[in-house]
């Protein structure tokens, strides 16, 4: 019956395609069979991946959310990639990361941070150009909830870790900070209120963290963590297509420099299923005695 | 080799594109030649509806709130949807982008198309306060073994967004609508 050379129609041919096709897919796949979910199912909703925020966590740009890096659902793994650039008046910031999201569940991410001091770097005694570096590890739990489903009045939490390591070790401890590496611990609710269109996240942040932890961790206003507060709140405007603005509350330990709020407006716009780019106003106000650090922020992230 | 020649031709077959026209619906889709199961089994074959098509259903219980949520009152979210002509033509488009999309369509595959269209406008046509009333069955038991997750919900979610969005309802409107449907996920979400 299924010999094309007796004479086979058209359907049966194109019925051979396919299961050729699907066996040569399985094959690929490693062999596993036709009902089995593709490992990057791919199959979130758009934008309810977040866009990673500057530790490497997803969220929205200076806040971490509830949210699970990748497109993946409860059923894969997904992949999450991400580039920031931030202008201030005095100093440039560079940060990238990745973050794999499992089964929307769990995510584990890394990002590096890069802080270049520029001239500043020079008033300070460093150098001109010198950068202030480094590295953040995180995981997060999803405990509860769902972003978009469920009931309106359970939002998705999740509970966070991020483990940060100033690479400016000397240089930090020598500015007040009592340590080069910290542990900061969160825990975050997130829910898109569909009757508005209006999404709401607020996080908790228990951290000792100067400048997010560029200049180390406690110092001599204060050593132990503190609790401080993440809120965002967005519009949709599409399903593509987000407004929003963000506060942070952050640690004043250091006693040569004063540490401020932090606060950010952002567009993120979903170009693809797989691409957000986000531009954003932040103000994180006095970094290391120069006032008035407002500027443009620009990143990308690729998620599958 | 073989392998891209096999791929070539499936993007070459216009079955896995998206059809103009969605191919005619007969209630039993039954595909010429196929084995007849129900006869092969011994079990009593549904018979359509001479009149409107639709294969009859296991009885049960009537009632709006099988809708699954409460109607929004006043005329704002029936007009932002085009009233029942406007209603009528999002679900008949959500429904055939469903039954295109190869993320979900299996799904749909042997259920009766003429039924869901009914009721699914009904449904709508009830929550958005156009004038209707629901008369199908509720979420847990119309959606009951077919084993949907929650990428076939979201894929389901992105076809409905995409009809609203070609009849040109607003976006807040389509959300609200969505706030009424997103909690029914617990009922038809399943693995
Ligand atoms: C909140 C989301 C959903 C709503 C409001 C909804 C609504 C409905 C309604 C009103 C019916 C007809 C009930 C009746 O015949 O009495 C129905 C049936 C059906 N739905 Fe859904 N549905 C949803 C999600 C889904 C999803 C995600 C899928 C699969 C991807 C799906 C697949 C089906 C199928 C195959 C039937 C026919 C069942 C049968 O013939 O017995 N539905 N749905």
């Amino acid at each position: 019956m299924l010999n094309p050379s007796s004479g086979a129609s058209a359907r049966t041919r194109r019925r051979l395609a396919v299961a050729g096709a699907a066996v040569a897919a399985a094959l690929l796949a490693g062999a596993t069979p036709a009902q089995a979910d593709p490992l990057l199912d791919g199959d979130k909703l758009i934008l309810t991946n977040g866009i990673a925020s500057i530790e490497g966590a997803s969220g929205g740009g200076l806040a971490s959310w509830s949210t699970i890096a990748g497109m993946e659902t409860d059923r894969g793994i997904g992949l999450s990639a991400h580039v920031t650039g931030i202008a201030l008046p005095d100093y440039g910031w560079e940060s990238h990361g990745v973050a794999v999201g499992i089964r929307d569940r769990v995510e584990l991410s890394y990002a590096r941070q890069n802080f270049d001091t520029r001239k500043v770097g020079a008033a300070l005694g460093l150098g001109e150009g010198f950068r202030f570096n480094q590295d953040i590890f995180g995981a997060k739990l999803r405990l509860i909830g769902d972003t978009v489903y469920g009931s309106p009045w359970l939002p998705q939490i999740s509970i966070g870790v991020q483990h940060k390591r100033s690479l400016d070790g000397a240089i930090v401890r020598a500015v007040g900070a009592k340590s080069a590496s910290g542990t900061d611990f969160s825990a975050s609710a997130t829910k898109l209120i569909l009757s508005k269109s209006v999404l709401v996240n607020a996080t908790a942040r228990w951290t000792s963290a100067n400048q997010f932890g560029l200049l180390g961790f406690g110092g001599p206003k204060g050593s132990a963590r503190t609790l401080q507060f993440e809120g965002s709140l967005a519009y949709m405007l599409t399903s593509r297509l987000v407004v929003g603005g963000e506060v942070r509350t952050r640690p004043d330990n250091l006693g040569i420099a004063r540490e401020d709020d932090a606060h950010d407006l952002f567009v993120a716009w979903a170009f693809d299923r797989h691409a957000t780019v986000t531009a954003a106003y932040v103000d994180v106000g006095s970094v290391a005695t120069f006032d008035g650090q407002r500027g443009a922020l620009v990143s990308l992230q690729l998620a599958f | 080799m073989s392998v891209l020649l096999a791929l070539a031709l499936v993007a070459a077959d216009p079955a896995t594109s998206e059809p103009a026209a969605p191919p005619p619906e007969s209630a039993a889709q039954e595909e010429p030649g196929a084995v007849d199961w129900a006869k092969e089994f011994g079990v009593a074959k549904k018979v359509p509806d001479p009149v409107t098509g639709e294969l009859p259903v296991d009885p049960y219980t009537q009632a709006p709130a099988n809708s699954g949520a409460t109607p929004f009152a006043g005329a704002r979210m029936a007009e932002a949807f085009g009233g029942q002509a406007g209603i009528r033509r999002i679900v008949g488009r959500f429904v055939d982008l469903n039954i295109a999309d190869p993320r979900i369509a299996d799904i749909f595959k042997n259920h009766d198309m003429i039924r869901l269209r009914r009721t699914l406008f009904e449904q709508f046509c009830y929550l958005l306060d156009a004038g209707c009333t629901y008369s199908g069955r509720d979420m847990k038991s119309s959606h009951k073994g077919l084993g949907v997750t929650r990428g076939n919900m979201n894929a389901l979610v992105e076809n409905l967004q995409r009809a609203m969005r070609e009849s040109k309802v607003p976006f807040a409107a389509q959300n609200r609508l969505l706030a009424k449907l997103a909690p029914m996920d617990k009922d038809v979400v399943e693995r």
